[in-house]
């Protein structure tokens, strides 16, 4: 595959895509397990939430 | 199964749960055939391979748009039908569509310097365009800053609604305007501009994209849940707390 003249452009334009790409789902990812482990961390001290607790 | 269950975050979790999976998959086989179609399609005769920037920009400019669409949507039903996934459809979609917005304007950037010879002009398209990304951080702003999450929410429905004029500006703006910018050649009365062997490949990366947007916004909406969840049981515990002593 010849990428031309302006080969670096187009290399900077998919690598720019791939690192912003690359930071989102790294973002969401370690969101949702620090979500967990808090979730897990509160469960595990008793704390439950108001529609969880009967009578 | 009724459209309203959907309104009880604890079903909408579980439906995500099982969906995330095959949308994870779909979204990476989508791209694989997307980026070799791409990276196999033929020069353009103006532009050369840089118009392989298209398959990148395009799609990234069509789903900052559609994040603000959707966050429009999410807006009214946060401030009319007080929907209880409104708001977190809303917040959710905001990081979002300012990154594919973030990635239209720089690969826009780079595309532009090799076929206009300038990374930047201040012509309606590009100027609307990096509007939205400011109205982006606006929101984000107002989200990430409130202090009470309602009304952090209320006030990023207010700005979702006013800033979906500069929707239509954006789509128009080529039309409206002499812009140094093309006008529409994808979806355009009379069909598309655009040579097949180009458009496919285009195409595909539009629908992996766009599934990769959708699978973003249900993980984050996951995890908006969630945090809302631990929120609710720190004031749980709080109170007891309070109580006690």
């Amino acid at each position: 595959m010849n990428l031309g003249p302006h080969a670096d452009f187009i290399v900077a334009a998919y690598a720019v895509t791939m690192f912003v790409v690359a930071v989102l789902v790294a973002w969401v990812a370690l969101d949702y397990s620090a979500q967990r482990r808090i979730l897990g961390g509160l469960e595990q001290r008793g704390v439950t939430r108001r529609s969880q607790r009967k009578g | 199964m009724p459209v309203i269950d959907l309104a009880n975050p604890t079903r909408f979790l579980s439906i995500v749960n099982r969906v995330l999976p095959w949308l994870i998959a779909l979204t990476v086989i989508l791209f694989a055939v997307g980026l070799f179609r791409a990276m196999n399609a033929p020069d353009d005769y103006q532009q050369g391979a840089t118009v392989k920037i298209m398959f990148l920009h395009v799609p990234a400019a069509w789903l900052g748009m559609f994040g603000w669409g959707l966050m429009t949507v999410a807006a009214l039903g946060t401030l009319v039908w007080r929907h209880p996934l409104a708001d977190v459809a809303g917040k959710a979609a905001a990081p979002i569509g300012a990154a594919f917005t973030f990635i239209c304007l720089v690969t826009g950037s780079l595309w532009g310097r090799p076929t206009w010879g300038t990374y930047w002009v201040w012509d309606a398209r590009l100027t609307s365009m990096l509007v939205l990304l400011l109205l982006y951080f606006g929101v984000l702003a107002l989200y990430w800053t409130a202090e009470e999450p309602s009304r952090g929410a209320r006030a990023a429905a207010i700005l979702s609604l006013v800033g979906a004029v500069n929707l239509p500006i954006i789509k128009f703006s080529v039309d409206w305007w002499n812009t140094l910018h093309q006008p529409a050649s994808v979806f355009r009365m009379g069909g598309s501009k655009i040579d097949p062997a180009l458009l496919t490949p285009l195409l595909i990366m539009a629908l992996a994209f766009t599934l990769l947007f959708v699978t973003l916004h249900l993980a984050v909406m996951r995890n908006e849940i969630l945090r809302r969840r631990v929120r609710s049981m720190r004031l749980m515990q709080a109170q007891e707390l309070a109580e006690v002593t």
